[in-house]
């Protein structure tokens, strides 16, 4: 079975390989290793001079790349886990996301920071966190989170053909593992296409043979009535709204739709809020800690709305504690199927 | 002058100094005027190190620097009436008041306000330059105090291991805000670049031919190795850290002007007459600008935020 890993690998050969000007850096890449998590592997003996292993230095690698962004490359780091972006944050969020804007639209700095999120692995408290929360909001950084709808590595080569501005991509560890358009054939759901990007963003597209424009898509349970609840989710969570909302459609006859972006930031409430027009009901699923988060932001905004409709919103998320490596403790403690099922019951 | 390649004159070099020199004087000198905007960090008694290196490089070579700017911003060629708008907040400055003091981009010259943040940067420009094959080199600019920085040593690791053509110029004023070199600084600072294998050289001077001899010496020893040089520059910070925040001694300081200010140490090449000539140019040339930018629009907030 072709996984998101290997979609995610093919991607980053294509994308060396139509263009020069692609340098990957990033810690242990080489081969026969190819990264921690593999999504390097085959790249350094392709591409010798492109492929740059890099010291433990991952605020320096970031640095680097944006010098080398701003001489016109197209650089993309890997951090190997997630967690030690905040090694990187001053480079992130002093250095690359403020040049374009503070020097006052002269620069660019095209780097991607591709990195592995999330738990479940047993990794323990500093190898399983979601953090970008830290990272949403930060003027001048975009943030991209595939999922498993569409193909991930199609969108990785947008943000590093299309996207101007720095990017961090996240990708949940337990997606690796799942193949890319993964509910394409399931009998049990349907997803659409709601969200295509204006015109005008449209227009530039570069390499179009081997990269998807960001979509945000509808999921919903096949031949089902109005739905009552609208669910927002992003990343690997999709796969837990995937399986709530078939077994509250079988089993409590309640329907949900599942609006999911895949562009974290800039976003627009748009395609939520008009979902929840519809349901007047919104829960919101993320992975990283509840207080402030990307649910928050959700809930505010669908509630600030002149004429929302929105009459009870629910959000589940990880308790506030660092994640645990005990197996027993970590499920319990990060959001699941379960909770979904249960806050879609407590709200009908 | 910049870009040329033969060796400024004395009397250019002077000016230059005497520019940077002025420049930094009106800036104090207005600040409680409330026309600038934030803070400020002159160069003052340091103004050889930005003359004396950057007369060296060619035209493709890049530039970074740091929160004290205004030297080497000036030295590189930069636009005087910029400069002052940029630092009153005007849409003609240098990044139409978006940046102030410490964030300036003109040309290949950079600067951020976070302390050693630029050092990868400088780095990775430095590795497209090598990539490029184009013989340019990159000129980062440093002090004493950013030493305490661990990215730093991150920065210096990975010009060594990719030999990138970048000299680092730490200018060593021996003090970092009011914090004394002694009890911030452990060890040797020279051992600190030559342990990555970078070869290093320092000097104890505020002559801008001294220190030009030596950057000439070690900027074409990066771009013929093309690998890193580091080039560490004892140096007197005549001025506050910003704007009046000195808790040196008045006697510590006008010890320092007597014995090392780099405008005396270069004027003595030149006769009395030069100099006053000199003087007069740059006096009106500062003058002018200054009065020209505070006359320069404000931007608009409606056309800087759409959304």
């Amino acid at each position: 079975m072709r996984t998101i890993l290997d979609d995610l690998n093919a991607a980053l050969h294509d994308a060396m390989q139509c263009d020069e000007r692609v340098i990957i850096l990033g810690e242990d890449i080489l081969d026969p290793y190819g990264g921690a998590f593999k999504v390097t592997r085959g790249l350094s003996r392709k591409f010798p001079e492109r492929v740059i292993t890099t010291p433990i230095s991952e605020a320096g690698i970031v640095g680097l790349a944006t010098g080398l962004g701003l001489a016109g490359f197209l650089p993309i780091v890997e951090i190997m886990f997630g967690d030690f972006l905040t090694l990187a944050s001053d480079q992130v969020i002093n250095h690359a996301a403020k040049f374009r804007w503070m020097y006052n639209e002269q620069v660019r700095v095209p780097i991607v920071i591709r990195t592995p999120m999330g738990g479940r692995r047993g990794y323990g408290p500093t190898h399983s966190q979601t953090l970008e929360k830290l990272f949403l909001g930060v003027p001048g950084l975009q943030v991209f989170a595939p999922c498993p709808i569409g193909n991930p590595g199609r969108l990785l080569n947008y943000t590093v053909f299309n996207c101007e501005d720095p990017v961090l991509f996240l990708e949940n560890k337990l997606l690796y593992a799942l193949p890319p358009n993964k509910y394409l054939d399931s009998k049990e759901i349907i997803i659409r296409e709601i969200d295509p990007l204006p015109e005008s963003n449209l227009s530039v597209i570069q390499n179009s043979e081997i990269l998807d424009r960001p979509k945000t898509y509808l999921m919903a349970v096949r031949d089902a009535p109005h739905s009552s609840i609208t669910i927002a989710a992003y990343g690997h969570m999709v796969e837990y709204a995937h399986q709530a909302i078939i077994e509250l459609a079988y089993e409590d006859e309640i329907f949900c739709e599942v609006i999911i972006p895949t562009q974290l930031t800039p976003w627009r409430i748009d395609p939520i809020f008009a979902s929840v027009q519809k349901t007047s009901r919104l829960i919101v699923i993320e992975e990283g800690t509840r207080s402030l988060g990307w649910g928050a932001e959700i809930a505010a905004r669908v509630s600030e709305l002149p004429n929302s409709n929105v009459k009870t919103i629910r959000r589940i998320a990880a308790l506030e504690y660092p994640i645990p490596a005990s197996e027993p403790l970590e499920t319990a403690m990060l959001p699941g199927k379960n909770q979904i099922i249960d806050a879609a019951k407590s709200i009908i | 002058m910049l870009y040329s390649s033969d060796m400024p004159t004395n009397e250019q070099l002077y000016e230059q100094l005497v520019r940077i020199r002025f420049f930094e004087e009106t800036v104090l000198a207005n600040f409680s005027k409330g026309i600038f905007f934030g803070t400020t960090h002159s160069c003052l008694g340091q103004e050889a190190n930005a003359v004396g290196v950057i007369s060296n490089i060619q035209h493709n070579d890049i530039v970074l620097s740091n929160h004290r700017s205004h030297g080497h911003f000036l030295a590189y060629g930069g636009d005087i009436q910029s400069l002052f708008a940029e630092l009153m907040g005007r849409s003609t400055g240098v990044v139409g008041g978006r940046g102030g003091t410490q964030h300036l981009h003109w040309r290949n010259f950079y600067s951020n306000g976070i302390q050693g943040g630029i050092l990868p940067i400088a780095t990775g420009l430095a590795l497209a330059e090598k990539f490029k094959n184009n013989n340019a080199i990159v000129l980062v600019f440093m002090g004493d105090g950013t030493l305490g920085e661990g990215i730093v040593y991150e920065s210096l690791n990975m010009a060594s291991l990719w030999k990138v053509p970048i000299l680092f110029v730490l200018e060593n004023n021996r003090i970092a805000q009011t914090t004394p070199i002694e009890k911030a600084v452990a060890g040797d600072i020279k051992m600190r670049f030559r342990s990555f294998d970078i070869p290093t050289e320092d000097i104890e001077s505020s002559d801008v031919i001294e220190i030009s001899k030596l950057a000439d010496k070690l900027i074409k020893g990066v771009r013929s190795s093309i690998s890193p040089r580091a080039m560490i520059i004892h140096t007197y910070r005549f001025g506050p850290h910003s704007k009046g925040d000195d808790t040196r001694s008045v006697n510590e300081i006008d010890r320092m002007r007597k014995d090392h200010d780099p405008v005396q140490i270069q004027g003595q090449r030149l006769d009395l007459k030069t100099r006053d000539s000199i003087t007069i140019k740059v006096e009106h040339e500062i003058q002018n600008a200054f009065n020209d930018a505070l006359d320069d629009p404000f931007p608009e907030p409606d056309k800087e935020f759409t959304s």
